[in-house]
């Protein structure tokens, strides 16, 4: 834990060191909640250098945005929000355009255009290699081309801790601290440090609907329910956070941090489950990544 | 592991807490099962989860190799080219546990064309599993595994003897492949080395011991990987700390930000910085937001002194009574990781610890054959070729030798140009202490010399193919100068060749090499205080760049004398392209040799629609 721990904080400074304009993407969910607590122990008794991004769909759930305003104030950064004005004024959405088009033009698209203006060189992202297995090949820095585009045959190699951060001016590179992290290490840290999360990851009643065999809760008047379909309330948790319509509840009574960690040990199903965007075809993420989506 | 409670959870986790790291990395080629050995692994540790299995079956019904048996290999075979291949191609990196340990393992293609891969997997990794094909028994690509897995400073050893099932459980094989693999390791300097008889396909010795192994009394894949002692000795070293970050958010604080690479620290130590050599002490060590009493190798801290000393990124902060070596040329084993070949003479960037210089490869010693360690004659190294070269780096560096420490010792050369990684490095020792060579201070300086001459020092570089023009230009320009009292020197490359470089042939070796002599003999020139006139081809970028890296800002002037190729061969004064066209010359540039055209020239000629007295007005205009 605490190898892990240095090796993120070691990666952290290295990308500043070397940076010209670095950002960190923050999604508010609890890999996103470690990556700023490591940040923050990186640069103390200064605050992280760099400002935090999140590319806002506009579809977060209510306690998320919570969430954000709290840990902003409590490290003093800069939050840079984004939302593609486009997506909005063609009133994109998961429910009428699919989770595919939804996340291509409110996440993909969204992000490219607050990198571009932001000009940043250098992105941190919570990625993390056990995830998914396009993912274990990923570099802690990614390289990406002009257009943040990912070419899985261009990455350089990384030997020891030592990182080539040199980019070309349209070139970019995507950082990833807690590569090495698995899901049961950050909840152990989470649990260790005592790291704010937001309160979705604990079981509660909340008001769901089943969609698909999936527990989609409703998160607030936009949820266009069927002829006679309605709410029920069930005591779930979330193992993953992302937009509400399109990340399903798990039943569970894990109501204390504990009981989430206890519950994730033995869990025999793995946390993208919860995420609609991975199942759609074979290889669905590595396509996703080459098009530039974290 | 056993399932778990909520109640448990506190010991639980201050279990975790304090629970080792191994970092492994597999060896072996494709049909060595070793893919399906870590989904194995995975599959036994209770790391893959219901929906990945069920997507795992769904997959091996598609891509599977093991007919109606569930393909584990399917598990970590990542990327899609890969799974249609059949082969694994990159490094990937898995994660399980055990009640005792965590572990990171580099899964890694065996293929000579992959040694860079595996190097790159080992770099990290304190041990390593050799796969053997039981049936095959050892390999070259054994030898070859060997071989990397020691040169990355790998100190144990896993012999995986797999596929047992294959031959039948038979202990006289195994005993076979024991006493071979024995006899040629004993060079690499091991500290352990454990063989355990396996099948990954049905699990033999691989979490439990086999009841098909009975005459086997050692431990499982996993027992042995759970308890292994590969400890080493930097807790007890003296304290070395590469400065990463200087953090300086006010005036009253200033803080070096690294992560220890030897040794322990504590607040009031005497330490120094290097290079400078600046003693003091430390005033406070914080790991994350607490002051701590001791820091270990490994930890990521923040150390504060008692005195204002001048450091920065890239300085190492060691113990003050035990200072390691600063040197600027260095014996090093260098792994080459691009197609494009390494050529001496070319510089390169090179990075170590947290410092970043240039470094020129001045000599390759020998190229090491991969597979039998052979000492082989090299002028150039390509792809995954191993050399023990000398290295020249362009300021002092504070270093370790890598046997004895990976983080001070290890390096990356980077391109200067393209910024590719195009190397990877071990340094072995210095050759001579930077200190101990001063460039010789003389007390009248290249200004006074030039100023004498009623001059400024210059050198003018001309550029371009064979017949563009380059030595009419440059010696219409010199009697210009001369006229006006200039002192000037012309450099040509044909009369160079007539005697420094006689020794030269056309390669891309030897040019590199044509192209550096002459331009340390234009800035002994420069230095002397007259204006040099360079006349070469020299067609690579970065050559010409590690000639004006030489030159002090604006005293290089890069003149492109761009002329056709075709209009160059139509003149062939001196009928060069009529011979190279018939074959009787080789690497000919603009013909089978290629010319990289300068980017951003100070001066860009473009005949023929320019007159050569043109040519030198622009010059002039460029020079005023």
């Amino acid at each position: 834990m605490l190898t892990l721990e240095a090796e993120s904080i070691e990666i952290i400074r290295e990308a500043v060191a070397t940076a010209r304009n670095p950002v960190m993407m923050y999604s508010i969910g609890k890999d996103s909640s470690v990556m700023l607590h490591l940040a923050r122990k990186a640069f103390y008794p200064a605050p992280p250098p760099f400002p935090l991004l999140h590319v806002d769909t506009g579809w977060k759930f209510a306690e998320m945005y919570l969430h954000r305003t709290r840990m902003v104030e409590e490290s003093g950064m800069k939050l840079i929000t984004h939302t593609n004005p486009e997506g909005v004024a063609a009133g994109v959405n998961p429910f009428t355009h699919g989770s595919n088009y939804h996340t291509d033009v409110m996440k993909t698209q969204a992000l490219k255009q607050a990198l571009n203006a932001l000009g940043s060189d250098v992105v941190f992202g919570g990625a993390r290699r056990d995830e998914e297995k396009s993912r274990a090949k990923e570099r802690v820095f990614s390289f990406r081309a002009a257009g943040h585009r990912w070419d899985p045959k261009a990455q350089r190699p990384e030997l020891w801790n030592l990182y080539n951060t040199h980019v070309k001016s349209d070139e970019t590179i995507r950082v990833f601290p807690i590569s090495n992290w698995t899901e049961l290490d950050i909840w152990q840290y989470i649990h260790a440090e005592g790291i704010p999360i937001v309160p979705l990851y604990l079981a509660a009643e909340r008001p769901v609907v089943q969609r698909d065999g999936q527990w989609i809760m409703v998160d607030d008047d936009r949820y266009p329910f069927a002829p006679g379909e309605q709410a029920v309330m069930k005591r779930v948790r979330f193992r993953t956070l992302g937009c509400w319509p399109l990340t399903a509840a798990v039943e569970s009574d894990a109501d204390t941090l504990e009981a989430v960690i206890a519950e994730t040990f033995n869990a025999r199903s793995s946390e993208r489950q919860g995420r609609l965007i991975d199942a759609d075809t074979p290889g669905s993420m590595e396509k996703k990544k080459q098009e530039g989506y974290f | 592991m056993n399932d778990l409670h909520a109640r448990d959870i506190v010991s639980f986790l201050e279990e975790q807490r304090n629970k080792q790291t191994l970092r492994f990395i597999t060896c072996g080629s494709v049909d060595d099962g070793k893919s399906t050995l870590i989904g194995r692994l995975l599959f036994e540790s209770k790391s893959i989860f219901d929906d990945q299995l069920e997507a795992l079956e769904s997959d091996s019904r598609q891509y599977g190799t093991q007919g109606e048996k569930t393909d584990l290999a399917l598990l970590v075979d990542g990327l899609q080219a890969e799974r249609e291949q059949g082969i694994t191609i990159d490094v990937a990196y898995r994660f399980f546990a055990t009640d005792r340990r965590r572990f990171i393992v580099a899964d890694t293609p065996g293929h000579e064309q992959y040694t860079r891969n595996m190097a790159t997997g080992a770099s990290t990794a304190e041990l390593a599993v050799i796969l053997i094909d039981a049936r095959k028994g050892v390999l070259t690509q054994t030898r070859r595994h060997s071989r990397i897995a020691a040169m990355m400073g790998i100190r144990h050893i896993v012999l995986a003897v797999n596929k047992m099932d294959l031959v039948g459980f038979d202990e006289a094989v195994y005993n076979g492949i024991i006493a071979d693999y024995q006899a040629f390791a004993v060079d690499f300097g091991f500290l352990s080395t454990q063989a355990i008889p396996l099948s990954g396909l049905d699990g033999d010795n691989v979490l439990h011991r086999s009841a098909q192994t009975p005459w086997y009394s050692g431990p499982s894949l996993m027992e042995y990987l759970d308890t292994v002692d590969v400890s080493d000795t930097s807790e007890r070293a003296a304290f070395r700390m590469p400065v990463q970050w200087v953090n300086r958010p006010n005036l009253d604080f200033r803080g070096f930000c690294g992560r220890i690479a030897e040794g322990t620290l504590h607040p009031g130590d005497a330490v120094r910085v290097l290079p400078s050599g600046v003693q003091t002490r430390v005033k406070a060590i914080l790991a994350g937001f607490d002051a701590v009493e001791t820091a270990h190798p490994g930890d990521a801290v923040t150390v504060t002194l008692t005195e204002e000393v001048d450091a920065s990124r890239g300085d190492v902060l060691v113990a003050a009574a035990a200072p390691p070596e600063v040197a600027d040329q260095f014996e090093a084993k260098l792994l080459w990781m691009v197609e494009h070949a390494m050529t001496p003479g070319r510089q390169y960037l090179m990075k170590i610890a947290c410092k970043e210089v240039t470094a020129t490869i001045t000599a390759i010693k020998y190229r090491e054959d991969v597979n039998t360690g052979a000492h082989l004659a090299a002028k150039s190294l390509g792809l995954n070729e191993i050399a023990v070269v000398n290295l020249s780096t362009g300021a002092p560096l504070v270093f370790e030798p890598y046997g004895v420490n990976r983080v001070m010792g290890g390096f990356i050369l980077i391109d200067k140009l393209t910024f590719e990684t195009v190397g990877a490095g071990m340094i072995d020792f210095a050759l001579r202490r930077a200190s101990t060579i001063h460039w010789q201070m003389l007390e009248i300086n290249k200004s006074e010399r030039a100023a004498q001459k009623h001059q400024a020092s210059r050198c003018i570089w001309f550029t371009g193919l064979s017949g563009s023009g380059k030595s009419t230009i440059a010696n219409l320009l010199e009697k210009r100068l001369h006229a006006e009292g200039k002192h000037t020197y012309v450099l040509d490359g044909e009369n160079v060749r007539h005697g420094l470089n006689r020794d030269l042939g056309f390669t891309e070796a030897d040019r590199v090499e044509n192209v550096r002599r002459v331009a340390e003999v234009a800035r002994l020139m420069a230095d002397a205080g007259l204006i040099v006139l360079v006349s070469f081809i020299s067609p690579y970028t970065s050559e010409r760049r590690m000639a004006r890296d030489l030159f002090e800002p604006g005293e290089f002037v890069e003149v492109f004398v761009d002329t056709p190729v075709e209009e160059c061969e139509r003149r062939d004064a001196k009928g060069l392209y009529a011979r190279a066209r018939q074959g009787g010359l080789e690497n000919f540039t603009g013909i089978d040799s290629p010319y990289e055209r300068p980017q951003a020239p100070e001066v860009h000629l473009r005949t023929p629609e320019m007159s050569p007295e043109d040519c030198v007005e622009a010059v002039l205009r460029a020079l005023a």
